[in-house]
């Protein structure tokens, strides 16, 4: 009986198809637009038609040709340069609170004379892993956050995206791949899933293939915080802070940049086709509530991302610990996986140290530069932190230049994504192999960017 | 406590998730910009000894299974048979925002159509007779501020009564032209002996005529679906 029922919708089906021609989803949806034409005719009343076109004037600066450009990028601008310039007090204010504990920790694991091995793994490893996760990211978190929630709830990332969707189309992508690109400055994994809006097969798998080139909430620190060591040394005051966020907004363009080359290349060839046509619709602009949007961004935000990083910090950090105090021979054996992996890190301008933070920070991007720092600190070249500059001591020590710095940066931007957004690509395309093309896509092109940045420079003698 | 589903349907950035979160006390992220929610929340909601469970669906601007997303609130709309359905509309986009509540109407009499934003409208001097628009479209109108929390009880109490069944509505249908119409009519009693009378089919014809693949093979799929269903029930009682 089922088995009739469906066969029998099917030849329905058919022989509808035998009744109409191809116009008739135009008939059906001009029919709709008169009725709700005639219905709104009568309920609705405007008292105020100036005040209606304001929203108009503001678009015709904010999205127009000569201006759009140069908007996007100052307001970027300005937004990082508040997170950096904001950030620098708190961070040094938090250290210093979170070393204070940190004496009456290691006063109390003595007291009660506990093992060398445990104070090692829950002190040193564990609790000071954490504490360099929430003082180094908390201050520019609880900043940047509630600033772009405000523009966000502003309406200003639509016309990010109206602004974008030109250059989209022309790499052969869809025009709403820049809704996707502007989402994913928040959250990568989160921006996979909003891929659904886009309709093509064709499209939408460039757009998940090319989402990962725009820095997410966890990757943002580690660029404002290397940028702010190496990129404005030279510099002191406003200006360094002006350089610092410079550097942050050439990176992200750099990323678009990125974005917008491998659709193209990939419309050209693994995924060929012409854009499908649409239209992008611009939302009201509404007064945010202010109050209202900082708190939410500040505790749902900052505290999610927070919560991310410890959760995996946590245990990054115990596992740093044991693998730099298990000792084959005279040797620990992060000591030998970092060994083992400088050769190839130093052929792309970096160390074995930070090519093990990116492979223990799959999980998270968040717990990246966290786990360089407990690698180095559990080489015991330093063995207290306090303060921000002695963090910048932490590198140099280490041979940091602002080449390696820079290095780092563009690896953090480009390589794989992290493990919760490749599980995400996997769900929305059900298939490991471009799940596989998601992965060794970005890592590749990461890895042959920094080499070339290396070699140039190096070759250069600009180091 | 009697258990009810309400489905939130809605075109992108109306405030339908912040109204989702209002209602549930939830946090769904919410945002100005299209595309927010697409996957489809789930919440609860109790009032006057009712208990319901809220979906939020993906905002669409329309039914016509364009995107993953367009079929995700449609199939729930169709399938999933919400007991009421709030369709959520901006009132600064009103004619916009009303192409998908005529849509929802075609597919479900058990609407109750929510203007949200109201107060951003008044501002703008926008100014929305909700009572002629109840009359026009048959269902119930409530007009409301989700960020201001201003109508919610109107809303609740219209939603409570709808789900006693209190409400008789008489969604307006939209007149195609005459040779859609003649097909309509002619397809109509086809589909009614196809699927029996769980699909509405007037809409279900107009899916055919449009030649909406997705929604067939979303139909067969629920139909291999509910045959499996029964193989397995056949199963047990023999045993």
């Amino acid at each position: 009986m089922d088995t009739q029922h469906a066969t029998s919708i099917e030849q329905l089906f058919g022989y509808s198809q035998t009744l109409t021609d191809q116009d008739v989803r135009e008939e059906i949806v001009s029919s709709i637009y008169q009725t709700t034409h005639s219905i709104c005719k009568d309920v609705v009343h405007y008292s105020n038609k100036e005040k209606l076109q304001r929203s108009e004037k503001l678009d015709k600066i904010l999205t127009s040709p000569i201006w759009g450009f140069p908007i996007m990028l100052a307001m970027l601008a300005v937004v990082i340069y508040l997170t950096i310039a904001g950030a620098n007090i708190p961070s040094d204010a938090i250290a210093n609170f979170f070393n204070w504990i940190e004496g009456y920790l290691t006063a109390g694991f003595k007291a009660i004379h506990a093992p060398e091995w445990l104070y090692g793994i829950l002190v040193l490893g564990f609790y000071r892993g954490t504490a360099w996760v929430v003082s180094v990211m908390l201050p520019p978190m609880a900043i940047f956050f509630p600033v772009f929630a405000l523009l966000e709830n502003f309406g200003y990332l639509p016309r990010v995206a109206f602004n974008m969707d030109r250059l989209f189309k022309k790499s052969g992508a869809h025009g709403k791949q820049s809704l996707t690109m502007a989402m994913g400055f928040g959250c990568n994994a989160a921006a996979i899933m909003s891929t659904r809006i886009i309709e093509s097969p064709r499209e939408r798998m460039l757009a998940i293939l090319t989402n990962n080139f725009v820095p997410c909430n966890g990757r943002w620190p580690t660029l404002i915080l290397l940028s702010s060591l190496f990129m404005a040394a030279s510099f002191t005051g406003g200006m360094k802070t002006f350089i610092t966020a410079l550097v942050v907004v050439l990176m992200v363009v750099f990323g678009i940049i990125v974005t917008l080359t491998v659709s193209w290349v990939l419309s050209k060839t693994a995924l060929k086709g012409i854009p499908t046509h649409y239209t992008l619709e611009l939302p009201p602009y509404r007064k945010p509530k202010i109050i209202n949007t900082i708190v939410r961004a500040t505790l749902d935000k900052s505290l999610y991302v927070l919560k991310r990083a410890v959760i995996v910090a946590a245990p990054a950090g115990v596992l740093t610990w044991v693998l730099a105090n298990l000792y084959i021979g005279d040797t620990s054996i992060l000591m030998y996986v970092v060994h083992f992996l400088d050769p190839f890190a130093k052929a792309i301008g970096l160390d074995g140290f930070i090519l093990m933070a990116f492979i223990l920070g799959l999980p998270a991007n968040e717990v990246v530069l966290p786990t360089l720092l407990m690698g180095y600190l559990a080489t015991g070249a330093l063995t207290e932190v306090d303060n921000m500059s002695e963090l910048s001591h932490i590198f140099t020590s280490h041979g940091w230049t602002w080449l390696t710095a820079l290095n780092m940066m563009l690896f953090s931007l480009l390589h794989y994504p992290c493990g919760t957004t490749l599980i995400n690509i996997y769900k929305e395309t059900k298939s490991v192999k471009w799940t596989f093309v998601a992965f060794i896509l970005p890592t590749s092109l990461a890895i042959i960017v920094t080499f070339l940045v290396n070699q140039i420079v190096r070759g250069l003698g600009l180091v | 406590m009697s258990n009810f589903r309400i489905a939130l349907a809605g075109n992108p950035n109306t405030g339908k998730s912040t109204l989702f979160n209002l209602l549930t006390g939830l946090r769904q992220h919410t945002g100005n910009w299209p595309g927010k929610t697409v996957i489809h929340a789930e919440g609860a909601l109790d009032y006057k000894e009712k208990h319901y469970t809220l979906i939020d669906l993906p905002g669409t601007y329309s039914l016509y299974s364009n995107s993953a997303d367009e079929e995700v609130a449609r199939d729930h709309i169709i399938f999933e048979r919400p007991d009421v359905t709030i369709v959520v509309l901006d009132a600064t986009a009103l004619e916009r925002n009303m192409n998908l509540a005529l849509q929802v109407l075609e597919m479900t009499s058990q609407v109750i159509v929510c203007i949200n934003l109201i107060d951003e409208a008044k501002k703008k001097g926008i100014e929305i007779n909700e009572r002629k628009l109840a009359r026009k479209l048959g269902v119930p109108v409530v007009k409301i501020s989700a960020r201001n929390k201003t109508g919610i009880n109107e809303l609740l109490e219209t939603l409570d009564q709808m789900a006693d069944g209190k409400i008789a509505t008489n969604p307006i249908q939209v007149t195609y032209s005459n040779d859609i119409e003649e097909k309509i009519a002619q397809l109509e009693p086809l589909v009614q002996r196809a699927v029996g009378d769980a699909f509405p089919a007037r809409w279900v014809a107009l899916r055919l005529l449009d030649g909406d693949k997705s929604f067939l093979n979303a139909l067969k799929k629920r139909q291999n679906g509910v045959q499996k269903e029964v193989a397995v029930h056949g199963y047990s009682a023999c045993h």
